[in-house]
């Protein structure tokens, strides 16, 4: 279907199901429950889910397919976001320039970036790519450019977002405050309620959503195309290519600018489900942020990207709002001594320790899983399945190595 | 001329710091082949343990003065250290005062067995798998180091003074002959510069003069050969983590007078020194000590007041600027050897 | 968030979805209706959320406020010692909750970062109901999350923020300040600064370069150069540079006898104790002694700065050796729960929950709109700061401010800073149309219910 084989559809379709039904599955458990705590189908989450999901699936075409390991891929979402939010500022709320706008500016910047960075390979290439990086949130936190010229550009640390006295002039009387899509407002939604549980369908979501199941497909596209088959071979060696005459660059390059392009539109839906935006969006930590998924989920597989988003947003999100007092509801039913035991053993993973959770399962991760969660997924099938086959209904391509 | 001199100081002594960091992860990259992430994590623990020894000295037993009272009107607790009771008031009060030099006794032995246990229990089985993955198992080691620093020490920097013999400032201008308040330097600063040369020079010439690194050195370049020779080089090499480790914890223990230590110093240094260590070449010590001290006093120099009115916010940016200008124009950094870490 | 999730379209597009065979929609929050977010209806309990740093620089800070905020609520709920409650000007509150509801809370992390912020924020709106958010510790964080607040409408009562910003051209009509500013700051540090140091000084600034430092520099800059003092040089340092000295080194031989440090948390325990390394406390300038000045202080801060801040004079909104009642019945209950004395942010955030219950038992109810009507133009007094006044043209609270020294010779560990004089608050009263407030343009907008 849609020149992909059985199964590559068959994944497309469970991963359509899963963003589509995600408001009923990410909430397993009654809002009155000790539990949800751990429920995760709110809005402001899912959307970041599948955000960073568009942001790691962009960077898997560059990382997994090629090797090449960038760690300033945060730099684009972050101009792609300050894209946006200008349109914003100076058109108006609808989404359809800004999203456009900020896919064009990350792209004219991988251009730049990649056209340098991919002189070098190997660590210098990840260096040069942090350096470039670095400097552009060194620029956007003190607005270097605004203050140059003696203006706003990025609104330093405070972040820039859209003022009343904006010019907007594309605004018409009666269009929405907020960001929407031709009147459709991102921030609309509905819930429906059915025994204890309450799910929230909201639009940003799902457009978010739309994007990047058409972002999983082109990706999906990729892997199987020729171009895929050249930059796979490019990982394995690139020398031999060299020497047979291929040119390998212009291949390089194309993958990183879509790479960035990816990064790009992921920045845009950020503001368009949240206009404001500010430079820590660029700093190494969030580039690091961004390996650190593609590695969990799964590198050079078609769905450990997101995979890998989800888990880490997710621990974000949800480990670090659980305190003592919320810990202390799970034991309700033990003896105190028992409770307050439980209690002392779980509080430094959790609330302020959550970090720590992340670096542990982050470290176990790398050392027993080194194919991530897609090879995890894997295991558990195996063990299911008699004979353990290559081909899994995932349909996962075989980890990076 | 008065402000190069100055800041041509200045840049020494954030170069040293840089230089011996870089020192570290080359010698560890040099032997094992490993990109350690977790390095910048050593230095805090040889930071922490200025912290440590200054709490161990410090650690005090109580006696309740009803005389005074304390914020919420109980009577005060007053806290006399334990050294002061045991070697007297005099001798007590200077080991509190000396506490970070002398924390160097402290971290040699700390440093050396982090840096083995490290290497024996996670580095080792890293090896074979790709630069990646050491790069995010260190990665994710250094979060975890750091998240165990900070439920031990809080999230806030600690202040760890210099001897009172080392605080305060010299004045080099009026020794140069120029006007006094001219080129002001604290002592410190050049204690630590002093400190970091000779820890260098005893790391190259332990490599250059003694047999262990003679053939460290040609475990370095070429591993398989030295092997065949029936030279056990691994335990070598472990020794060679331990002693990376300490290079950064020594690192640490004497820079916690210049920057108060908290739990994400070590992230801080991280990114830096790794320019550092590319900008010099990866795998060439000379190379990491250069570019320490380039980019160190190149830092220094941008930001002066005149080229910052030039060049406005130059001093953020100067050192991946740096980066990126000698990755193009030296493909392999200032000393870098071709196929290392190209793949 | 600003439709409501039960606005006309929203019903009819659930009874669309709905309809194609599925449950009966039922809408949870049973008094959607009422007209706002979150609205507890007839729940018997309420639900506020705690936005705090518990990782990163100012994670210490965070936790302390966290702290306070949870003796507020055990206060607010009837439990502890009252604190605050029993000097408190109004007296509607009687330890029942909020207009009869139990106050419980949720935490979230803000890693001082923007975007965490304001998804934790989201969280608490969208997953755990909350109908008030409050805390934080960067000026950054909370014009995000007060703009958060605004689209979302709920209350955002803002925690650690000295930005002029926050209540100047970033002001809010769903957000509240309660913390004072960087102009205060200067209003009130001026006549101390020079009654000590007399008004024929020449001042070098070295300023973080971000909004809160620009704002902070501005304001002190403006003050010190009205009462006579020349500015030698102004230099932005970067944010976490660490290593400080290419900064400081320059200072002796510009000419300069004062160092101003616009910094905070982190940077200004390092630059403080890179200037006294670098001798300048020791040293003559002009026949005058080199001084150093830190606008804003926090405790914390001081701590890690150690013997460094000795006679250095500084701001502050609030300390725990203020003698009123208020801060003794505060300062009794945080220490005997805690150990140690609280930190202005802890004031700053358990004055403002209180705050917030108090508008809401007098609004009587928990309608954005309400509350934000029931604290404008609010004088309130016996919460520490003396007379206070919620302005209701800008959401900034004015009271008295006070000005700090490095204690000489600390008795104990908590003995870090003194109290040099008492601003009265009208000193460091403005116009709220001033030009560092955004000008005539800056606007709070309109109170947003959420629906």
């Amino acid at each position: 279907m849609l020149g992909m084989n059985a199964k590559d559809t068959m994944l497309f379709v469970v991963v359509t199901l899963m963003v589509l039904l995600a408001p009923i599955l990410l909430n397993p458990f009654p809002t009155d429950s000790a539990f949800s705590q751990f429920n995760a189908g709110y809005p402001a989450l899912m959307q970041r889910f599948v955000i960073f999901g568009i942001l790691v699936i962009g960077f898997n075409i560059l990382f997994g397919l090629t090797g090449y390991l960038s760690f300033g891929h945060a730099a684009f979402l972050g101009v792609g976001s300050f894209a946006a939010v200008w349109m914003f500022k100076l058109l108006s709320y609808n989404i359809v320039p800004a999203i456009a706008l900020s896919i064009i500016v990350a792209g004219l910047f991988s251009v730049v970036i990649g056209y340098v960075a991919l002189r070098r390979s190997g660590i210098y290439f990840s260096i040069l790519t942090l350096a470039f990086a670095q400097m552009m949130y060194a620029i956007a936190y003190s607005d270097l450019v605004g203050k140059m010229f003696n203006t706003i550009v990025t609104n330093g640390e405070t972040g820039l977002q859209v003022y009343l006295d904006d010019p907007q002039i594309l605004y018409s009387e009666g269009d929405p405050k907020l960001p929407h899509l031709f009147g459709w407002e991102m921030n609309d939604s509905f819930t429906w309620d059915v025994g204890g549980w309450s799910f929230v369908f909201q639009n940003g979501y799902y457009l978010a959503g739309i994007c990047m199941l058409i972002a999983f497909y082109i990706s999906i596209r990729i892997f199987r195309s020729p171009f895929g088959l050249m930059l796979r071979s490019i990982k394995s060696n690139q020398q031999r290519l060299n020497y047979v005459g291929v040119s390998t660059r212009p291949y390089m390059l194309t993958a990183f600018v879509i790479s960035g392009m990816y990064a790009g539109l992921a920045g845009g839906l950020m503001s368009a489900m949240d206009p404001l935006t500010g430079a820590e969006r660029m700093f190494w930590t969030a580039s690091g942020e961004i390996v650190i998924m593609a590695i969990l989920g799964g590198v050079g597989t078609l769905v450990g990207p997101i995979l890998g988003a989800g888990a880490i947003k997710y621990m974000e999100n949800i480990v670090s709002t659980i305190n003592d007092n919320v810990v202390r509801g799970w034991f309700e039913f033990m003896p105190d001594g028992l409770a307050d035991f439980m209690v002392t053993i779980i509080h430094p993973f959790i609330g302020k320790g959550w970090h720590l959770t992340l670096g542990l399962v982050f470290m176990g991760v790398v050392i027993f899983l080194p194919g991530g969660l897609v090879e995890l997924g894997q295991r558990i099938g195996g063990l299911f399945r008699r004979k353990k086959s290559s081909d899994t209904p995932s349909g996962a391509t075989k980890p990076a190595e | 001329m008065d402000d190069i001199i100055l800041q041509t100081l200045n840049g020494l002594d954030k170069g040293s710091a840089y230089a011996l960091i870089a020192l570290g992860l080359t010698l560890i990259f040099g032997t094992l082949g490993v990109v350690n992430f977790a390095h910048g994590a050593l230095f805090m623990i040889g930071a922490f343990c200025s912290v440590t020894l200054q709490r161990i000295f410090s650690t005090s037993f109580e006696m309740v003065d009803e005389t005074q009272t304390d914020f919420l009107g109980n009577p005060l607790k007053v806290e006399t250290p334990y050294v002061e009771a045991w070697f007297g008031p005099e001798i007590g009060a200077a080991m509190i005062d000396w506490s970070v030099p002398l924390a160097i006794f402290l971290a040699i032995p700390v440093m050396i067995i982090v840096g083995f246990a490290m290497e024996r229990g996670l580095i080792k089985h890293f090896y074979k798998r790709p630069h990646a993955d050491q790069i995010l198992v260190t990665f994710g080691l250094a979060i975890v180091i750091g998240e165990i620093i900070k439920a031990n020490f809080g999230a806030n920097p600690i202040p760890t003074p210099a001897p009172s013999a080392f605080a305060g400032a010299m004045d080099f201008g009026v020794m140069l002959g120029f006007e006094p308040n001219a080129i002001i330097y604290p002592i410190w600063r050049f204690v630590y510069f002093l400190f970091s040369l000779a820890i260098i020079a005893a790391v190259f010439a332990f490599l250059q003069f003694t047999t262990f690194g003679m053939v460290v050195r040609a475990g370095m370049a070429d591993r398989e050969t030295v092997g065949l020779l029936g030279i056990d080089i691994d335990k070598r090499f472990t020794f060679m983590f331990g002693l990376a480790a300490a290079v950064a914890g020594l690192a640490g223990v004497m820079y916690t007078p210049i920057l108060s230590p908290n739990y994400n110093i070590g992230m801080d240094f991280l990114v830096l020194s790794f320019v550092v260590v590319v900008v010099g070449g990866m795998g060439s010590l000379p190379g990491a000590v250069l570019a320490g001290f380039v980019l160190g006093i190149l830092q220094s120099f941008a930001s002066m007041n005149e080229v910052k009115s030039l060049l406005p916010g130059i001093d953020q940016i100067i050192i991946y600027l740096v980066a990126i200008i000698i990755l193009l124009t030296r493909p392999r950094g200032l000393m870098g050897r071709k196929g290392v870490m190209e793949e | 968030m600003s439709k409501s999730n039960f606005s006309r379209r929203g019903v009819l597009k659930t009874g669309a979805i709905a309809g194609a065979g599925l449950a009966l929609p039922t809408y949870l929050r049973a008094d959607g209706h009422s007209g706002y977010t979150n609205a507890p209806g007839d729940s018997g309990t309420v639900t506020i959320g705690f936005n705090v740093p518990q990782t990163g620089p100012y994670a210490e800070e965070g936790l302390d406020e966290l702290r306070a905020q949870e003796l507020a609520v055990e206060h607010l709920n009837g439990e502890g010692d009252g604190g605050m409650l029993n000097t408190f000007s109004e007296k509607n509150l009687q330890g029942d909750g909020i207009l009869g509801k139990k106050v419980e809370f949720v935490t979230g992390d803000t890693q001082t970062k923007s975007d965490v912020a304001r998804a934790s924020a989201q969280s608490m709106i969208q997953k755990d109901g909350c109908i008030m958010i409050t805390g934080g510790s960067s000026s950054g964080v909370a014009v995000a999350v007060q703009g958060l607040c605004q689209e979302a409408g709920v209350i955002f009562m803002a925690g650690l923020t000295h930005s002029n910003d926050t209540t100047g051209k970033d002001r809010k009509a769903n957000g509240f300040r309660h913390f004072f500013n960087g102009f205060m700051s200067g209003a009130a540090l001026g006549p101390v600064l020079e009654g000590e140091y007399g008004n024929e000084r020449q001042a070098y600034h070295l300023t973080a370069d971000y909004n809160w430092g620009w704002t902070t520099q501005e304001s002190i800059q403006a003050v010190t150069e009205g009462m006579g003092w020349g500015t030698t040089e102004t230099v932005l340092t970067p944010v976490g540079a660490g290593d400080f000295s290419s900064y400081i080194a320059p200072v002796l031989n510009s000419g300069a006898d004062t160092l101003i440090l616009n910094h905070y948390g982190g940077d200004m325990v390092n630059s403080l104790t890179q200037a006294v390394q670098f001798g300048l406390k020791d040293k003559q300038v002009n026949g005058k002694d080199f001084k150093i000045i830190v606008p804003l202080y926090s405790e914390l801060m001081a701590a890690g700065a150690g013997a460094n801040i000795e006679g250095v004079i500084g701001s502050m909104n609030w300390n725990w050796q203020l003698q009123d009642e208020g801060t003794k019945a505060f300062v009794k209950s945080f220490g005997e729960k805690y150990g140690f004395p609280p930190s202005g942010a802890a004031h700053t955030c358990y004055v403002q929950t209180l705050l917030y219950a108090d508008a809401v038992t007098r609004a009587g109810t928990f309608n954005p709109c309400g509350v934000a009507e029931a604290l404008e133009d609010f004088e309130f007094d016996g919460m520490g700061n003396g007379p206070t006044l919620y302005r209701g043209s800008d959401h900034q609270c004015f009271k008295d401010v006070l000005v700090m020294k490095g204690t000489e010779n600390p008795t104990n560990q908590f003995d870090t800073l003194e109290i040099v004089d008492q601003t009265p608050r009208a000193q460091v009263e403005y116009p709220a149309d001033h030009p560092m407030f955004g000008g005539a343009e800056a606007t709070l907008g309109t109170c947003n219910p959420g629906a």
